[in-house]
């Protein structure tokens, strides 16, 4: 749109003898189109207050109807989870040890290679390092995951059994590891956006003293970027917590309270599948299981999410 | 590698060479920006580099301790600066640049601490040299920090944040670092301009005092703080050394015309 | 300084080098990590699945023998879920985005609004499913249908496409700003004549990246319930009867590539698996396709605009 289409075409010949007042009225309408205009955009931002607010809305109601009949005492102290059973269990203990399980895995791959990366690509790399390794981290992080999940099954699990002949076909293990290679991209972006925010004065500041390269990565742009890099860590707590299809696929979806990788389990997010997978009619108990299970989720991510935004914004203020 | 002595060195007041530059060309990628630029460095002597902004005062000045190694597509051409007694070109290739910045020090136009503590600011430079002896490590600091003359004020709270303290008292820190270790050279990049004049004017008094033990190369923008505070002063214009001498006589009475337009104000 | 001196410091200098080179080569071997990883994952599910990749596989129904199935039903469900995805997500996150930048006074209510964004952007997708299926599903009775898997994606890529837009915007200048408003531009006038079309190609970088993941998101259309054995096509967009039938298509059961991939992957038959292998090559092809496009997009964006 030009800037003079946007604007009500002018009348003709007509107006010439009232010009004063033309240009008046033009001066209103054009105002009220930029309220209008203003009012649509609000409410387009706006929007995602909405879709929170729906999003709490829907998992409090649903939920609220199972903690009636399902005491929170049980949901939270239970060390059995059978929902589906005649003896009816809802222990969402079983389940979180599923998902810290194969979260600890996950981290414990994705942190210190996400870190290092995102060090080697700020303080070491070359330019066209950089410049190549970086795109490329983003197809990494956008594989999807359900491919993710069929490369644990059917590749890493069978080289793990080998390794190690009782491991299970599914498994925490083999889950968690790919799920740590998935999140590496997200850890080393974000750790290398808070490092690259460190002033280059501080650099030379350390380099000027005789400083190495590693000297300066350690000892003082790993220092100033602290904040940043931990809000890093948390985002990828966040999504190990949060994913679905890796588990769903690798892990198996039987309930298991145990906090050995080498065992198969489900975590929140694949018994939701699993749930959704079958047939379960709408408003019945075991319907109501997913959405407890999904509150639950959503109060941890919640944290993790709230924590690594002030983070974020703390390392921003500093410089 | 040998180079031609300009013979700049001879003549002034009998004092000991540290440093000589000859015939330095340097480039940002396709610009020029120091043309054959020649300059002694006098031992235990400040030597002050005078001239408008963009003349190659800072970029020779970040030639002493190879800070333009740090960037891509920044090139010594030809010449270079010989470091004495041991007669060494610091922008020679096979010499180390990080040996180059243990023996030169550097402070920074805009106050720079780590985001460290007071004491591991300075414990820094000792630190990056290998010291691990706590004792050393406190001696030297302690010292460090009187020399500059910042002890008075933070003995009681090393472990305070460096940012904590003022801008006037950042500067100072940031001089002790670069003091602590001990180096042959600092270099001051337009240390007073971010600075209120109070501070600028501590800062003066230090500089004039840290000369008793090491050697002061010291970028300005204020010719008044030349005059203050320097033995010897260079005049650079659009990368070139017009005029260097004892400060005294390049501001009373200089050689060049183009020097006394910029000193009475003419241009610049 | 003394020439003792000198080869201590050389000593210690070269001691610290050595790390130097060391975590260099760590860094290196991280990175081969990741890399090696996709290239072991796009090797083996090309070498299992391209040979299953013929015409017939892209145009035959699911079927209960391994070898006569194919991805008919999935891949036309994803073009339309997709269709519907960008139809919702991008004129509002593009909105918000516009608002944000260019309008949003400091208070506390755009503060609100930028948290609840980058919250938004952090809760798992499968969260956004049971929302789905609460609301969508149920409360809205669009039922299992392209309508409510569209609308899912598209609130799941709302924060991308947001934040993809706020960039593309802050990356203009201050200085065309002014420049419009000096000429007696009003807001919009300033945005719709010099905003939008000087970050159209950011935006179009974040639309794309927003749509590669929505492709590929598996569980909240999962989660709503969509069946995973569909053996018929929903009818053709805009062919039925006017008025209503024109969008019986939004209302239609559907399967996708991912969830027809997992259901594939589920089954214990080795055949299967080979199915499985080689829907999960056509979408990880369709991501990388999408993604490399988007890089693309964006290097050309930075060859060719100079501020």
């Amino acid at each position: 749109m030009s800037a003079s289409a946007s604007m009500p075409s002018r009348p003709g010949a007509a107006s010439l003898g009232s010009g004063v007042s033309d240009r008046l009225s033009k001066k209103a309408s054009r105002h009220v189109k930029e309220r209008i205009i203003e009012a649509l955009l609000f409410s387009a931002a706006a929007f995602s207050v909405f879709v929170t607010v729906a999003i709490v809305y829907v998992l409090v109601k649903e939920s609220w109807v199972f903690f009636e009949t399902v005491p929170l005492s049980d949901f939270l102290f239970d060390t059995q989870w059978t929902p589906l059973f005649d003896d009816a269990h809802y222990g969402i203990m079983v389940l979180l040890s599923g998902t810290l399980t194969s979260s600890a895995v996950a981290l414990v791959v994705a942190i210190p290679l996400g870190t290092i990366i995102a060090l080697y690509l700020s303080e070491f790399a070359g330019f066209k390092v950089r410049e190549i390794a970086k795109p490329f981290l983003e197809l990494l992080g956008g594989v999807p995951t359900i491919v993710y999940g069929y490369f644990a099954l059917t590749f890493l699990t069978p080289i793990l059994q080998r390794i190690y002949p009782d491991l299970p076909g599914f498994n925490l293990l083999s889950a968690g590891l790919v799920m740590g290679i998935m999140i590496i991209p997200y850890v080393a972006s974000l750790s290398e956006d808070a490092m690259r925010a460190v002033p280059m004065s501080l650099r030379e500041g350390s380099y000027a003293m005789g400083a190495t390269r590693l000297q300066t990565a350690l000892w003082v742009v790993t220092p100033a970027a602290t904040s940043g890099i931990a809000s890093a860590y948390i985002l990828g707590i966040s999504r190990a917590v949060g994913e679905t299809m890796i588990l769903a696929v690798a892990a198996g979806m039987q309930p298991n309270l145990t906090f050995n990788p080498a065992e198969p389990g489900a975590t929140i997010t694949s018994y939701i599948v699993q749930v959704a997978l079958g047939d379960l009619p709408h408003g019945s108990i075991g319907y109501q299981t997913i959405f407890a299970a999904g509150l639950t989720l959503l109060l941890m991510t919640l944290a993790f999410n709230l924590l690594g935004y002030w983070l974020r914004k703390r390392f921003r203020e500093v410089y | 590698m040998q180079i031609p002595s300009t013979g700049l060195e001879a003549g002034v007041e009998g004092a000991v060479l540290k440093a000589d530059v000859r015939d330095l060309d340097f480039y940002y990628g396709a610009f020029h920006a120091l043309k054959r630029v020649s300059m002694p460095i006098h031992d235990h002597m400040v030597t002050a580099l005078i001239g408008p902004s963009g003349c190659g005062k800072s970029t020779l000045l970040r030639c002493f301790n190879r800070m333009h190694d740090l960037y891509p597509g920044n090139r010594y051409d030809g010449g270079g600066i010989v470091l004495y007694p041991d007669n060494t070109n610091l922008l020679a290739p096979e010499v180390d640049p990080i040996e180059v910045r243990m023996r030169i020090s550097m402070v920074f136009q805009k106050p720079n601490p780590f985001p460290k503590s007071i004491y591991e600011n300075v414990a820094y430079s000792l630190r990056v040299r290998g010291m691990r002896n706590k004792n050393e490590l406190d001696d030297r600091v302690e010292s460090a920090l009187k020399g500059a003359a910042l002890w008075n004020e933070v003995s009681n709270r090393l472990n305070e944040l460096g940012a904590n303290l003022s801008g006037g008292q950042q500067q100072r820190l940031c001089i002790a670092r670069a003091l602590a270790s001990d180096p042959e050279i600092i270099l001051f990049d337009e240390p007073t301009s971010a600075l209120d004049p109070i501070a600028t004017a501590s800062i003066e008094e230090l500089i004039i005092e840290l000369k008793e033990k090491v050697t002061i190369l010291i970028v300005t923008h204020n010719m008044q703080q030349a005059a203050r505070i320097s033995d010897y002063t260079a005049y650079m214009y659009l990368g070139e050394m017009v005029e260097f001498g004892v400060t005294d006589q390049v501001f009373i009475k200089p050689q060049k015309k183009a020097t006394e337009d910029y000193i009475t104000g003419r241009f610049g | 300084m003394k020439a003792a001196d000198i080869d201590a410091i050389r000593a210690i200098i070269t001691r610290a080098k050595r790390w130097d080179l060391f975590f260099s080569l760590l860094g290196i071997l991280s990175l081969m990590v990741g890399v090696l990883t996709f290239t072991v994952l796009f090797v083996d599910m090309a070498i299992q699945g391209v040979p299953r990749l013929n015409l017939d596989f892209f145009t035959s129904f699911p079927s209960r023998k391994a070898a006569n199935a194919g991805i008919l039903s999935a891949w036309v469900g994803t073009v339309l879920v997709m269709v519907l995805t960008a139809l919702a997500a991008v004129p509002l996150g593009v909105a918000a985005g516009v608002y944000l930048e260019e309008y949003a006074p400091k208070n506390w209510i755009t503060d609100i609004i930028e948290i609840n964004i980058s919250n938004l952007a952090g809760i798992p997708s499968i969260v956004y499913g049971l929302l789905a299926l609460g609301l969508f599903v149920y409360y809205f009775g669009f039922g299992q249908s392209i309508l409510s898997a569209g609308l899912t994606l598209a609130l799941l890529i709302l924060p991308v496409i947001i934040v993809a837009t706020r960039e593309a915007i802050r990356a203009i200048p201050q200085s065309i700003h002014e420049g419009s408003y000096a000429c007696g531009a009003t807001t919009w006038q300033t945005v719709s004549d010099h905003i939008l079309p000087y970050s159209s190609a950011g935006i179009l970088t974040g639309v794309i990246i927003g749509m590669a993941r929505a492709i590929g998101e598996t569980a909240p259309i999962i989660t709503i319930g969509a069946l995973t054995f569909i053996a018929f096509l929903p009818p053709a967009p805009f062919t039925g009867e006017p008025p209503a039938g024109l969008f019986d298509w939004i209302f239609a059961p559907f399967t996708v590539m991912p969830i027809q991939m997992f259901n594939w992957t589920s089954r214990p038959e080795a055949a299967f698996t080979v199915n499985a292998a080689a829907a999960g090559f056509v979408l990880v092809f369709m991501t990388l396709a999408m993604n490399g496009l988007a890089i693309y997009v964006r290097y050309r964006l930075r060859k060719n605009i100079k501020w």
